[in-house]
């Protein structure tokens, strides 16, 4: 191997260090931002005893899971079993690679970002079904069957609001996506495509099996759901990887309804000149950050669906109403409102 | 431009869902619901925290609270109990255990006053029986036992209970003197 392609090698390691390391940090904080913020709505301070108001909580958490034995069940398949965290947790962070953070800071520019990230959020069912598989237990078989039935009904609807997106912007490349919202708040893609924004982000929320739709753990019925047998750096696996999935929609919904990294100015005179000096990685990283505190606070709000409601909404609301709005979007295309 | 007429398709539709929202399927549509519970628990976010930290803050105490028992004295030192047993009768645990001997001044003082923290049950009688405000009950609730025997409460450990709480006894008797 020359130089040359030794030095390629560490700038491909160093983008992705770059790019890895800040999610796995905010993974770590976003664990104690959400106990925080529930902590609020319910009138209490949260963790604030490890650090100053609680600031080292996550380091004291991840030394309990590294400090914590592993256990397995006895007649489970322990290849499956330990495979499945690795199977979630891989996925979560692969689907990075083609995450846009401003013009050209992206690992992997592609053509076909979309379709890729969806593919990659896919893969972490397997996970899912693999651990509630290998656990051989019956209420981490549950969760597991309940998350796969979940996770391919919502796919569906969850697609098929980025179709709209698609339509809308005639590219499946998320820079050319963003680059296409150009023009200020009311230019990007949540005004047009409204009902599928709700779409996309009530199937998002499922998709990553969270409350209300978590019925994959549901703690009140099945323990734990999928992950009851697993203890230390197993649970932690499938918990950064729930995490990190978060993260990614909420950048998903910035990039792809809310103009990623262009700032809500655009167009506006005097307020765009204020604001010029602002760089658009903060607006990404804001939109983001609002998007994971409406995670949180729809969990702090909505009681968990029952299982049969989730079917209902998936396959008897959420599929309808996008397919009724992609006429339309098409619609505003072909008369010139949009793209 | 094209954004107004994009605003005014949405108003339609959004009109048309709002004059059918008294069925159902509208509401849900609209999200009506959810917009509602999320516009209660938003609030309590900014509200005032209203947790106590407990080993820094305390809960207020009443001046009547019935913690951990105490023997009291006198300001000159001389120790109240004249061991009239009034306090061991009145016992509905039967925790208490009193001993009593003529001492060299010729006063009838105990040997031995011994309380179970264990059968206590703070019920207060003890203070009351009592005619010269020996035994009290004291606002401490967190003592603990680390070792077998620990529990029982002897005179000594009575007294000095008694000598370390004696302003605040005194303060609370002070508060509660009409009605006592």
């Amino acid at each position: 191997m020359n130089t040359e392609m030794m030095m390629q090698l560490a700038l491909i390691i160093a983008k992705i260090l770059m790019v890895l390391l800040p999610v796995v940090g905010a993974v770590a904080y976003l664990t104690t931002i959400e106990r925080k913020v529930i902590g609020y709505i319910q009138q209490r301070p949260g963790p604030n005893r490890v650090g100053f108001a609680g600031i080292l909580q996550p380091v004291a958490d991840g030394i309990k899971f590294i400090g914590k034995e592993l256990i397995f069940p006895r007649m489970s398949n322990i290849y499956l079993f330990f495979l499945a965290p690795i199977l979630s947790f891989a996925p979560a962070f692969v689907a990075w690679s083609v995450v846009p953070f401003d013009v050209g800071l992206v690992i992997a520019d592609i053509d076909a970002g979309v379709l890729f990230v969806l593919a990659m959020t896919s893969l972490g069912a397997y996970g899912v079904l693999t651990a509630g598989w290998a656990s051989n237990s019956k209420y981490a078989f549950l969760g597991a069957m309940r998350a796969a039935a979940q996770i391919i009904s919502y796919e569906i609807a969850m697609s098929f609001a980025l179709v709209g997106v698609l339509i809308a912007a005639g590219s499946m490349n998320f820079t050319e996506i963003v680059l296409k919202q150009q023009g200020g708040l009311f230019s990007w893609y949540w005004l047009p495509l409204f009902p599928l924004f709700l779409v996309y982000w009530i199937s998002a929320v499922a998709e990553t099996n969270r409350a209300p739709f978590d019925v994959a753990e549901g703690e009140s019925e099945l323990v734990a759901g999928f992950h009851v047998e697993y203890s230390g750096m197993g649970f932690a696996l499938f918990f950064i990887a729930e995490y990190a999935n978060m993260i990614l929609i909420s950048f998903l919904s910035a990039l792809l309804f809310f103009g990623g990294w262009l700032s809500p100015f655009e167009g506006l005179g005097v307020l765009a000149e204020v604001t010029a000096f602002i760089p658009g990685l903060f607006w990404l990283l804001f939109k983001s950050a609002v998007f994971l505190f409406l995670y949180l606070w729809m969990r702090a709000t909505f009681p968990r669906y029952r299982y049969d409601q989730i079917m209902q909404l998936g396959w008897k609301v959420l599929i309808p109403v996008a397919l009724a709005w992609l006429p339309v979007v098409a619609l505003m295309v072909k008369l010139g409102l949009l793209g | 431009m094209n954004q107004f007429y994009i605003i005014l398709i949405l108003a339609a539709f959004g009109l048309v869902f709002w004059l059918l929202r008294g069925k159902q399927w509208a509401r849900q549509l609209l999200l009506l619901d959810f917009v509602r519970g999320l516009k209660v628990t938003l609030p309590y976010f900014f509200k005032p925290k209203i947790t106590v930290q407990f080993p820094e803050e305390h809960t207020p105490i009443s001046p009547r609270f019935r913690g951990m028992l105490a023997l009291r004295r006198y300001p000159n030192g001389e120790e109240r109990c004249i061991a009239c047993k009034l306090c061991e009768a009145v016992c509905p645990a039967l925790a208490i255990t009193i001993e009593a001997q003529e001492r060299e001044d010729g006063q009838r003082r105990t040997t031995r006053f011994d309380i179970d923290a264990f059968k206590c049950i703070h019920c207060g009688l003890c203070e009351e029986a009592c005619p010269v405000d020996s035994i009290v009950l004291t606002s401490n609730m967190h003592y603990t036992m680390r070792k077998r025997g620990e529990n029982i409460m002897t005179k000594e450990k009575l007294l000095a209970i008694g000598e370390a709480y004696e302003s605040e006894i005194a303060a609370c008797r002070e508060v509660d003197k009409d009605e006592r």
